[in-house]
């Protein structure tokens, strides 16, 4: 028996040192490929940088559309889920109606665990539905990735607006029923400058899952080689997918190059939102912990 | 005057809750229609036999899918198969099998783990894994089956170890008085009474991880090989669901594959909301006790 105790500990310490050798593995082959390749260069090949931000000059051999791209999908996607996100949990939170709620909780834990190829099916069915009735010549493009990545999205920002708002004391409430407060100036004044930071950690996880997201793109409109998008309805590039089509093919030592730099900014960039949103999240706990 | 205004403010929020809402509800609800409406020319029985075939090859006519469906089932269950031990002696590890301080160490690193965008693990999969189990086999390019688990296994694996982990939260506190009373050791209190009062949190974090690994695209798209059939070894190509959206969205097609890709849509779909259920199902009896 005692070596059956001795061996199930060698295990759990066999088990515990494999994501510790992944992650340190994973960070370190990226930093040895990627960082001799990181540099200005890197993102606007020979266009100067800020003719490529302010004055949208043409960049052929950098990642900085495909960041631009990432942006702009990142940015339609919180404007779609943040509003959204933020009324259905202040919803299914402060005004709950039995059944109704029950349905909409449902459906919320649904698309939470919806797979986002399934996202971006949608978003392309949308768009051959609408070439066969209203507008016949609707296109992919930023918008509709957009769009898409904020449903996707969408089930976190709830998620977290109703954990942050449940998680409140509930001498709040009686607070604001004290001042004579309505329901809804009650939330307004005293629930939601509360669940601040909680909400906040909610937004910026919505962010860093819509940056790294590939799936949905990859069905709505992202290209390799479009260049900046020029509108809406545009296609554009995008970082996840441009780590995608190099590692899928690659032609050159420089794209592959390339490739390692665009993962390493993209590792970064989720890595420091995980960090932000982990903060934040603490800091929420660490405030209104009972006790 | 104030009183109207403060009224007025107050249906507007109620209004603006209400329209979120119904919004979020209507996507859900036009998601399943959308993929419904362009899979009902399924509902012919000529067409549904040739989709619910073996052979994949959309030049000669051979539109099935159920070698991706296959697929889809052999590589999240391997996924599973790998990921579930290591992520219970992770846990173990975080509750008492190791020293504190590296176990919280080890815990924010799995919650970081989540934080690390899937194409980047497909990404290094491709320049290590795949390389080194083309060497390792020396059959094939090793894009396969057995580098699809690997990847996948990586990635369900902190959906896992969290979903235990909030588990053995709920159970120790429980058992730790009878524990320390008895003069258990944390092997002991781990293998004799926390596991076993565990078993709901187990199946919870089973079914969470299939779902996560059977709706995963890039790892399947990236390592798999996509070869449409079934494999024979862990060695040889397979092709998954949500893969097969990726590549027939791509390569513009003809109607009936089209056909495919709504058809597998709505396959993950439907078992999405399998999961959900069981999920639900799952917890809601834990919630009464309490």
């Amino acid at each position: 028996m005692k070596t059956g105790y001795r061996l199930f500990s060698l295990f759990c310490w066999a088990c515990a040192l494999l994501p510790v050798a992944g992650v340190f593995g994973l960070v370190v082959f990226l930093l040895k490929q990627g960082w001799g390749g990181l540099g200005l260069e890197l993102f606007f090949g020979d266009t100067p940088p800020l003719d490529a931000i302010f004055r949208f000059a043409p960049v052929w051999d950098g990642i900085w559309p495909a960041c631009f791209g990432t942006l702009a999908v990142t940015g339609l996607a919180a404007l779609t889920a943040i509003p959204l996100g933020l009324f259905c949990g202040i919803y299914l939170n402060e005004f709950p109606r039995g059944r109704l709620s029950g349905i909409l909780d449902f459906c919320v834990n649904l698309l939470a665990g919806m797979p986002s190829i399934i996202m971006g099916l949608f978003g392309f069915a949308l768009i051959l539905f609408l070439r066969h009735t209203l507008v016949p010549d609707a296109g992919t493009g930023l918008l509709l990735s957009g769009f898409c990545m904020g449903l996707l999205v969408l089930p976190y920002m709830i998620k977290s607006t109703q954990a942050s708002l449940g998680g409140l004391p509930e001498d709040l409430r009686l607070m604001g029923t004290g001042l004579g407060f309505s329901k809804s100036q009650t939330i307004r004044h005293i629930l939601l400058p509360s669940a601040g930071r909680g909400i906040m950690s909610g937004v910026v996880l919505s962010i860093g899952r819509a940056a790294e997201d590939t799936a949905v793109i990859m069905l709505t409109g992202a290209v390799a080689n479009a260049g900046l998008p020029r509108g809406l309805f545009d296609n554009y590039e995008a970082l996840p997918f441009f780590i995608y089509t190099v590692a899928a093919e690659y032609q050159s030592p420089e794209e592959l190059q390339h490739g390692f730099g665009a993962a390493l900014v993209l590792l970064t960039m989720t890595m420091g939102l995980f960090l932000a949103a982990h903060g934040l999240h603490h800091a929420m706990e660490k405030r209104w912990k009972r006790g | 005057m104030y009183r109207t205004a403060d009224r007025r403010a107050g249906s507007l929020w109620l209004l603006a809750c209400r329209s979120s809402a119904a919004v979020t509800g209507a996507a859900v609800l036009a998601i399943l229609l959308f993929l419904l409406w362009f899979s009902l020319p399924l509902l012919d029985a000529d067409t549904l036999s040739k989709l619910l075939s073996w052979d994949w090859r959309p030049f000669h006519g051979g539109f099935g899918i159920l070698p991706m469906v296959a697929g889809s089932l052999l590589l999240s269950l391997s996924a599973l198969l790998l990921a579930f031990p290591v992520s219970v002696g992770i846990c173990c590890f975080a509750h008492g099998m190791g020293p504190s301080g590296p176990a919280a160490c080890l815990l924010r690193l799995v919650k970081f783990m989540t934080s690390v965008p899937t194409v980047v693990y497909g990404f290094v999969g491709v320049f290590v894994l795949v390389p080194l189990l083309r060497e390792a086999f020396r059959s094939g390019s090793g894009f396969c089956w057995l580098a699809a688990a690997v990847g996948l296994a990586v990635l369900i694996l902190p959906t896992i170890v969290l979903m235990l982990h909030s588990q053995f939260m709920l159970i120790e506190p429980q058992v730790k008085l009878t524990a320390t009373a008895l003069g258990m050791s944390p092997a002991q209190r781990l293998l004799h009474l926390v596991m076993p009062n565990s078993g709901r949190g187990f199946a919870a974090a089973l079914v969470l991880g299939f779902g996560r690994a059977l709706g995963d695209t890039m790892i399947p798209l990236m390592l798999a090989g996509n070869a449409p059939q079934v494999p024979g070894s862990l060695l040889e190509s397979l092709r998954a669901m949500t893969a097969h959206i990726a590549l027939v969205v791509a390569t513009d097609s003809q109607s009936l594959a089209y056909l495919s890709l709504f058809a597998c849509g709505l396959i993950l779909f439907l078992s999405t909301t399998l999961v959900n259920l069981g999920l639900q199902l799952l917890k809601r009896p834990e919630e009464d006790k309490g």
